[in-house]
């Protein structure tokens, strides 16, 4: 059954208008559900970091602030990836709709919500004296694309390793756990010694972070850091797309 | 009945042993020689099934659990892939899905209704047009803007129907899903079916309601050890089936 590419607009619309209304309507709180989780580990990160270690850094909760939500974002989604195909176990064994919307819908959801705390984030700039500017125009489009791209990639790939191995999304978790204290999240890449330095360049997630941060506190984008995001995000959509071909014709017989 | 809307010609579909995958990981690691030999080993569900289904015909398929009749719905709604063989399918297929598929519970009918009628293959403003039409049928104006949740078995089950038989699908499977609902509603969805034959909309329908297939269907196919074993008029299929089931 082939339709025109409208059809595919309304299906990834009503797809992930799905999920974002779910997520308003279950509890009053709604937007404020998405926004109180990241600020929450921000006050306990602040507390452990700042007050207790001690980290000697000025301006602490907004370089938390960013650095949590825009994890958060990578984080929900590929949480939500990894069991979206088994939620839709009925619909994939009877509808031949394209698959690779189902991830998409996750992902995009979790942006939705990412976007929706953009003001949260520049109000708590604004407390600490950090103004908006200029590149933030550009610097935000460039960032949610390339993070898209990684996210999405590695969501379609999880999504479908999911529907065989079906232990993976333990897995997920516990990879999500460890790469959120690799990434420079709650303190910052300078700190990291230099013998480890160089391999820091390996996570994917790294010069991500480290641009937001950029952007946010210091109105700069980092050129090498912003490729070097959108080649993991290329790779990442390459090998997640390739997967996801492959293992897709099978869905149906094994969900 | 002269164009041909659907034809198979020896199809053959066999899955690996997937329980040794699905698993987990962990399972597959631990166990990974009886993991692998599992997985090598092939179920033969369906073989050489070869048969044309003319347009307006009404297919009943019976056979014993696990004879391979979903999976036949499967191949043809295009789900499923074959080993070998040809599947030609013309036209706009709609599957009657199970209770609840392709729902919501949070979202309210109304929402539930385009979520579900894109999903089945409409585009949006399909569904906006057809609406009005939708909630008239299922009988259930009142609700039809509280959420899902509050509304029972049997009317989500008249919900899902209601989309269904508004999709202008030229070919119909349906999956063993006729028995909900109330018995006025379920006169009304035989009625509805009954006339989207009459427009010259195929169905296919797997079934155990024997009396149902032999009233309903004019062709009746059986399948039995993954093979067809007997297809023709639903009087003689169904009552060769009935006394071999009474014997066994």
């Amino acid at each position: 059954m082939v339709r025109g590419w409208r059809y595919y607009i309304d299906l990834l619309w009503v797809l992930t208008v799905k999920e974002i209304k779910v997520k308003y309507k279950s509890s009053v709180l709604g937007y404020l559900w998405s926004v109180l989780h990241p600020l929450s580990l921000s006050l306990v990160f602040y507390f452990a970091v700042k007050l207790v270690l001690r980290i000697p850094m000025e301006n602490f909760v907004p370089f938390l602030v960013v650095g949590l939500f825009s994890w958060q974002w990578f984080s929900n989604s590929l949480s939500s990836c990894a069991v979206c195909l088994l939620g839709n176990a009925s619909l994939i064994k009877k509808v031949p709709f394209p698959r690779y919307l189902i991830p998409m819908s996750a992902v995009l959801n979790d942006l939705f919500h990412f976007l929706m705390s953009l003001p949260v984030i520049g109000f708590i700039l604004l407390l600490f004296k950090i103004y908006p500017s200029l590149p933030w125009a550009y610097g935000i489009p460039l960032l949610l694309l390339a993070q898209f791209s990684f996210t999405y990639g590695l969501g379609l790939m999880v999504s479908a390793i999911n529907v065989f191995f079906r232990d993976l999304e333990r897995f997920v978790n516990i990879g999500l756990n460890i790469l959120f204290y690799l990434t420079p999240i709650i303190y910052p890449s300078r700190l990291i010694p230099e013998k480890i330095y160089p391999y820091i360049f390996l996570n994917p997630l790294f010069p991500l972070i480290e641009n937001w941060r950029r952007l946010f506190l210091e109105g700069a984008l980092d050129f090498f850091l912003l490729v070097l995001s959108f080649l993991w995000g290329l790779g990442s959509l390459c090998l997640g797309l390739y997967l996801f071909q492959r293992f897709s014709q099978r869905f149906a017989e094994v969900v | 009945m002269s164009e041909v809307v659907i034809r198979l010609r020896e199809v053959t579909k066999s899955y690996p042993g997937y329980s040794y995958i699905t698993s987990g990981l962990k399972n597959f690691v631990f166990n990974f020689r009886r993991a692998l030999s599992g997985i090598r080993k092939r179920f033969i569900v369906l073989q050489d099934i070869s048969f044309e289904v003319y347009r307006g015909e009404t297919v009943g398929v019976i056979g014993r659990n696990g004879a391979g009749k979903s999976t036949l719905l499967g191949l043809i709604a295009g789900v499923i892939k074959p080993d070998r063989g040809q599947i030609e399918v013309r036209g706009r297929i709609a599957p009657l899905l199970e209770l609840g598929a392709g729902f919501h519970p949070e979202l309210t009918g109304r929402e539930n209704i385009i979520l579900n009628g894109v999903l089945l293959g409409m585009t949006r403003r399909e569904v906006m047009n057809k609406l009005e039409q939708i909630i008239e049928f299922s009988e259930l104006r009142e609700f039809i803007d509280q959420p899902l949740r509050t509304f029972s078995s049997g009317m989500i089950a008249r919900l899902g129907f209601s989309v269904v038989m508004h999709l202008e699908a030229d070919i119909l499977l349906v999956d063993e899903v006729l028995a909900v609902g109330d018995s006025s509603f379920q006169k009304k969805c035989w009625q509805k079916l009954c006339e989207l034959r009459k427009k010259g909309v195929t169905i296919l329908f797997v079934s155990h309601a024997l009396d149902q297939i032999e009233k309903f269907c004019n062709c009746v196919i059986w399948i039995d050890n993954h093979r067809i074993r007997a297809m023709g008029k639903p009087s003689e299929v169904v009552s060769i089936y009935r006394g071999e089931s009474e014997w066994k």
